[in-house]
């Protein structure tokens, strides 16, 4: 029984256990969400939270424990931010010749973005640091855990939500554009990059490169974007 | 500089090769990303290190357009994965529960109807727009 419990304290403490599982649950979240041929419900960043996340918390392990391991993956967020620069430069053309929707289309959707979200969290009689923390939802995370402690946010509750936000994004885009008979797969990718960031991103290359490529502009303009006007519009409306 | 981290074409198995272009393209996206990190910082500009660091990705492949071949094996697999990369910032939500509970209906309808208001906004202005251009082009 000692054995058991210390070859456990062993794993539960180690980082492998922990990088290991988000690995594994990833792969088994994205072979589903492949198998059932991607439907927008079947969301691999869901799934995979899912399937992490109970083993956590029956195991009575700390977030922070499971961080130690999962660090190495999170960490890839940057370079895969980088990353996006190959998808700009093969659509550079057709990025060339909309320019101007592209830009009036950011400064739409990071604005009602951000404005909403202080609004509705207002609206629902939220505390200050929750109103603070809602606020950059919209853009990638380790950006909006920066704009959070700006702010006087919570970072780690701004990442939740950063990542509920995408995930939301990334399941009601097809639907919301099929409904409203969007076929320009640049507009549809544009619109889920701004709110929903690199999981609308994912969905978008999912579904079309060149909507994954337009998703991939508007989450790195918004980026830009979103750190210069939150701390404006929380001056104003908070 | 950092194109030095180009793999070097010739000599070794397809195999080492792969391996070896993918190592140089890792570097070359960490080099950028740190590049950009340390320009962020050092002229305490709003803008994250990693955005930078795209930035000036797309001036590399600018300067020199035959990158962008050697780079996509590796950024393909990378973007394809990107939700990947997201699952330990989404099990965080077991660090929040507290907080979480209490508001949790709260901050899924903000969260819902601000991303669905957004996704219109964006949308909406960049078919109106677009269809203004090229109208205004086209004339």
């Amino acid at each position: 029984m000692t054995d058991v419990a210390r070859l456990w304290s062993y794993l539960s403490t180690s980082p492998l256990t922990w990088l290991t599982a988000t690995v594994l649950a990833y792969l088994a979240a994205d072979a589903l969400a492949r198998r059932l041929g991607n439907p927008p419900w079947a969301n691999p960043v869901l799934m995979s939270v899912l399937l992490i996340a109970p083993v956590l918390w029956g195991t009575g392990t700390a977030y922070a424990a499971y961080f130690e391991g999962a660090q190495f993956i999170h960490f890839l967020l940057g370079p895969a931010t980088v990353a996006l620069a190959l998808p700009l430069w093969d659509n550079r053309e057709t990025i060339r010749h909309s320019v101007l929707p592209i830009l009036l289309a950011l400064v739409a959707g990071s604005v009602v973005a951000a404005g909403s979200a202080i609004l509705l969290a207002r609206a629902f009689g939220l505390p200050p640091e929750l109103i603070l923390s809602v606020a950059p939802k919209s853009t990638t995370a380790p950006v909006a855990l920066g704009i959070s402690e700006a702010v006087g946010g919570l970072p780690s509750l701004t990442a939740v939500l950063v990542i509920l936000t995408g995930i939301i994004g990334a399941v009601t885009v097809t639907p919301l554009m099929n409904l409203l008979r969007i076929g320009d797969w640049r507009a549809r990718g544009f619109a889920v990059g701004v709110a929903a960031h690199g999981i609308g991103t994912a969905r978008a290359f999912q579904v079309n490169p060149v909507a994954g490529a337009y998703a991939g502009i508007a989450m790195a303009l918004n980026a830009l974007l979103t750190s210069l006007i939150v701390p404006v519009l929380v001056r104003w409306l908070v | 500089m950092v194109r030095a981290a180009g793999s070097r074409q010739n000599g070794g198995d397809t195999n080492r090769k792969g391996v070896t272009a993918m190592l140089a393209t890792f570097g070359l996206l960490l080099s950028c990303q740190l590049i950009g990190e340390v320009a962020a910082r050092g002229l305490a500009l709003p803008v994250p290190g990693p955005v930078l660091g795209l930035a000036l990705l797309l001036l590399l492949l600018r300067l020199s357009p035959p990158l962008a071949e050697r780079l996509r094996p590796t950024t393909g697999v990378i973007l394809a994965n990107l939700s990947l990369m997201f699952v330990p910032a989404g099990v965080g939500v077991i660090g929040n529960l507290e907080v979480l509970s209490k508001d949790w209906l709260a901050l899924l309808i903000i969260l819902t109807v601000s991303t669905l208001l957004a996704m219109l906004a964006a949308v909406g202005t960049f078919i109106l727009v677009r269809r203004l251009t090229e109208r205004g082009a086209g004339a």
